[in-house]
């Protein structure tokens, strides 16, 4: 799926029902970095003449870096989810 | 593809800020569109550039796009300074292009390993010790015989090749008239396959082709004889030359580049060593042995073995030649020679050593004028460091580090480096083959292959950057250094800067002064060779090197020269068996009344009657030789031969002995020179061209294979007359033919080439260092002047007057000039004495080769100093102070 920039913020906002808020201007830099780091690519694609977007989408090596960031978030909730309950 | 797109974004980052602005300007419509408030958007958005610059800090090499950006800056800041910048990159380039020329003729002459498998693995054997005469040297040359005694001793640990000494030779491709001249050596057919050379048409010797004497007149090229001689025809396989009596016939063509085995000659044809007219010969020396030990095989016991085999064979032939008395003891020097494995990588040959300590010498001289020239463009960056400083300290107040502020300045040098190695290596390109074509005279010129590889471009360029370390590192540092807040306030302590400088003009002073000294040698050198009274006269003397087919009879050459006097336009003509000044000559030890004169040799020379008036040489008492007279029996002798063993009496009737023979003294002579100008008038002997002993071991024999027609002209040009001469001689007798023809002049010229070259190119030196040391002067003093303005105006406005103002300027100058200067003498006398042999009749002591030097370096500081001087007395105190 490819989705630019503005597209993803609405998303995660939306999402989340507005807890998630990202800070607009440093969703970019993130952006540019991760596809240096080649887990996303990017396309200018033209939607109204005139007027282009960057839009992105996942690689292969980003679904790999998705999947262990995410069992890595499981694993610190579920620890510290576990600490809460003790207490 | 990631650091590919990150490297290609340092060079197109306007496309990749373009880029990023349009990404962040979307989200912006983006939002506009989906009815935010534009203001609000653009505030919760934030500083786009603060984001354009994070974004770009990723998706480009951060150093590499900060090394563009300098690079960019520092090619503005050379463009703003056009005058320096040229200044600097030219001297520099000459600098860099003197270096790396110095280092090809290093490399290609006394370095590079010769062109065959495993160089590293090859020897010659050379003996150490006294010679024949008692003087101690190092000795290569080897006879057949021993040779093959030699290589039989170590058969199976190492194998030995035989190759002669390159020699240029007479030989035909057709008929005896079209002699030409070819440069050749006698190699052992083993030689080709140890060396693991390869033919690029025919086939190569082996040692199949190196058994029988006589039995194998086969000949191998080399590359660039067959590209120079036959244009690289494939059908020169099989065709005939004649050599000698031999007809050598054409098997091969050796693959370039191997050339031989001296590096400064290129030989031209291959002939197997057993060829040779000496090869059975136990007292004629014409090879050099060359070694390769077999894999796993000490070098200590071979040469043992080697040493005691060549033991053997000299005591045997001391015994065969029945020597007495003192000859006796002097063979006993031959037999004790020490025999040593030399390893011989790069080749062996004459130039090699002839030319190693006059090629240091440059070298240094070079280096010299390569920092002399770093000292320089060091002084120009610190004086345009500190017109930088308020930008310095600009950059370090916004955030600049220090070591980016090194690096803005280094690249700066990198472009003058650079910009210099470009012009550089285009003076080198041209330099060298120059220099090259200039070392000998021009009927035999060394020849010597220069190629332009890698080995030389790492050199310039690890040159390069070395240079650039030099010139670069100091005031890179120091503009570092910037004080921000006394850059901005206008000024920081000023005479720091000027410390750093005045210190590097004297080490400009210092070396300018060793490189002017050196020149002043050499030129005095040659100066005084080239003005040496040579005793006869050279206008108007043609010189014919003439061969016979074989041994002609005294009567035919009596009969040539009769002949050539009835010439028209000639004046006198005579025979002998080679002109005076060639290099070399025939010497003996004499007795004078059965007493040996040991310690002093004489030189013999055959020369037909009319010969000594040819050459105008002074007769002092007794006669010329009649045409009846013959060697021996008779002899004119010089007067150096009168003082060394008559002192100094006239011995005309007197008597000496050569060997058996009793010469009986007819005439005495004034001295002239006869092998080399650089030798001393020694005692010579003339002796008739008809010879009737065939005793003797030396030259004239009774008949003649070759000798030299002296022919004195009318025509203030002889050269005219040369192709008459030519035609003429073998009109006279078809036997005889003219090998080479050169006017006397031009072979006292040849006895003085290589002084005159290095003469030469120390002056060229010497005169770009004095520049550059003006050059380096002016700029400072000029900066200092200019730094100091508003003191002299102060000065002047108090009531110094133009003259205390002059002296204020020059005071410390002058005595940097004086301390470099004086460093420089001290330099050059604690290294003179090892390059002393290189003078002639020149001490280093000599006032004039003192004087001169400081002299000039005198005058360069007192005229670059001028301009400054004058600068500092026409500041308007007025203007200056009203500018405060």
């Amino acid at each position: 799926m490819q989705l630019h920039g503005y597209a993803i913020m609405s998303a995660i906002q939306n999402m989340s029902r507005e807890v998630l808020r990202v800070e607009e201007g440093s969703l970019y830099p993130a952006l540019h970095r991760m596809e240096e780091a080649g887990w996303i690519r990017a396309e200018w694609i033209t939607k109204t003449p005139g007027r282009r977007a960057r839009m992105y989408e996942l690689t292969a090596a980003g679904k790999k870096q998705l999947d262990a960031e995410e069992s890595r978030w499981q694993a610190v909730t579920a620890a510290v989810n576990r600490v809460l309950r003790e207490a | 593809m990631s650091l590919w797109s990150r490297i290609a974004n340092v060079f197109c980052s306007d496309r990749l800020n373009r880029e990023i602005d349009e990404e962040l300007e979307s989200h912006i419509q983006e939002a506009i569109e989906h009815g935010r408030d534009p203001a609000e958007v653009r505030r919760a958005f934030g500083s786009t550039l603060r984001h354009r610059e994070e974004s770009r800090d990723v998706r480009l090499l951060m150093w590499l796009d900060s090394l563009r950006a300098d690079a960019v800056s520092g090619l503005r800041q050379l463009k703003k300074n056009k005058i320096t910048s040229a200044a600097a990159i030219v001297s520099l380039a000459l600098a860099i292009g003197a270096c790396t020329s110095a280092f090809r003729l290093v490399d290609a002459l006394l370095l590079r390993p010769l062109p065959v498998v495993e160089p590293e693995g090859l020897y010659i054997l050379s003996r150490h010790g006294a010679g024949f005469d008692g003087k101690p040297g190092t000795f290569e040359d080897y006879q057949y015989p021993l040779f093959r005694q030699l290589r039989g001793a170590v058969k199976g640990q190492a194998e030995l090749l035989a190759i002669s000494y390159a020699e240029r030779m007479d030989l035909t491709y057709g008929a005896d008239q079209e002699m030409e001249k070819a440069l050749l050596q006698y190699v052992s057919g083993s030689m080709f396959g140890s060396f693991g050379l390869r033919p690029v048409l025919g086939r190569l010797l082996t040692e199949s082709d190196d058994l029988t004497a006589g039995a194998h007149p086969l000949a191998v090229l080399s590359h660039d004889y067959w590209t120079r001689r036959f244009g690289q025809d494939p059908k020169v396989i099989g065709r005939t030359f004649r050599l000698r009596n031999d007809l050598y016939q054409i098997v091969g063509v050796a693959d370039a580049p191997f050339s031989g085995t001296e590096p400064g000659t290129m030989t031209d044809i291959f002939v197997p060593a057993i060829m040779h007219p000496d090869v059975g010969n136990s007292n004629s020396s014409w090879l050099r042995t060359w070694a390769r030990l077999k894999l796993g095989v000490a070098g200590e016991p071979v040469r043992q073995k080697l040493q005691a085999t060549y033991r053997a064979f000299e005591e045997e032939r001391g015994k065969g030649a029945g020597l007495k008395g003192t000859d006796q003891e002097r063979f006993g020097n031959i037999i004790a020679q020490a025999m040593v494995l030399q390893p011989a990588a790069a080749g062996v040959s004459e130039m090699q050593e002839n030319s190693r300590p006059s090629l240091t010498l440059l070298g240094v001289v070079v280096v010299l004028v390569l920092l002399i020239t770093c000292a320089n463009v060091a002084n120009l960056m610190i004086a345009q460091g500190a017109a930088r400083a308020r930008e310095m300290g600009l950059r370090i107040s916004i955030g600049a580090g220090r070591w980016r502020l090194v690096q803005l300045v280094l690249m700066e040098s990198a472009w003058i480096a650079m910009l210099a190695l470009a012009l550089g290596s285009l003076f080198a390109w041209w330099a060298a083959p120059f220099v090259v074509s200039s070392i000998n005279p021009p009927d035999n010129p060394a020849r010597l292959f220069l190629p332009a590889d890698c080995r030389v471009f790492l050199f310039a360029l690890v040159l390069t950057l070395g240079v650039t370390f030099l010139f670069g590192v100091l005031p890179a540092v120091r503009a570092s250094a910037t004080k921000p807040v006394s850059a901005l306030k206008g000024g920081e302590d000023p005479h720091s800067r000027r410390r750093l400088m005045h210190a590097l003009i004297a080490l400009q002073v210092a070396f300018c002064f060793l490189v002017l000294f050196v020149a002043s040698l050499f030129v005095a050198t040659f100066e005084r060779l080239s003005h040496r009274p040579t005793g006869f006269s050279a206008e108007r003397v043609l010189a014919l090197d003439t061969v016979a087919e074989r041994p002609q009879p005294p009567l035919f050459w009596d009969q040539i020269v009769d002949h050539l006097r009835t010439v028209p336009g000639v004046e006198k003509v005579a025979v002998a068996s080679w002109p005076l000044l060639v290099g070399y000559g025939f010497r003996s030890y004499i007795s004078i009344s059965g007493v040996p004169q040991n310690g002093v040799f004489t030189y013999f020379l055959s020369v037909s009657p009319g010969w000594i008036d040819a050459m105008k040489i002074v007769f002092v008492d007794g006669r010329d030789f009649l045409a009846s007279d013959t060697s021996p029996v008779v002899a004119i002798v010089n007067e150096a031969f009168a003082k060394a063993y008559f002192d100094g009496v006239n011995p005309v009737g007197k008597s000496f002995d050569k060997g058996q023979s009793r010469y009986r003294i007819v005439g005495l002579v004034r001295d002239a020179m006869y092998s080399r100008t650089r030798e001393p008038l020694l005692p010579t002997a003339y002796v008739p061209f008809q010879s009737v002993d065939e005793r003797m071991a030396w030259a004239p024999m009774a008949p003649r294979s070759r000798g030299t027609f002296i022919v004195r002209t009318y025509n203030p040009n002889p050269l005219t007359l040369a192709l008459t001469l030519r035609q003429e001689v073998t009109r006279a007798r078809a036997e005889f033919r003219v090998s080479n023809i050169r006017t006397q002049l031009e072979i006292n010229e040849s006895q003085t080439v290589r002084e005159r070259l290095l003469a030469m190119l120390a002056l060229f030196f010497a005169v770009v260092a004095l520049l550059l040391a003006g050059v380096g002067l002016y700029g400072v003093l000029h900066y200092s002047v200019l730094q100091r303005r508003h003191e002299i105006g102060i000065r002047m406005a108090i009531g110094a007057q133009a003259r205390d103002i002059a002296r204020h300027v020059i005071a410390d100058i002058s005595s940097m000039v004086l301390v470099g200067a004086l460093a420089g003498l001290a330099l050059a006398m604690s290294s003179i004495r090892y390059v002393e042999t290189l003078f002639y009749q020149v001490k280093a002591t000599d006032l004039p080769m003192l004087g001169l030097p400081s002299l000039a370096i005198v005058a360069a500081a007192l005229l670059a100093s001028l301009p400054a001087v004058i600068q500092a007395v026409r500041i308007d105190p007025a203007e200056m102070l009203r500018a405060e």
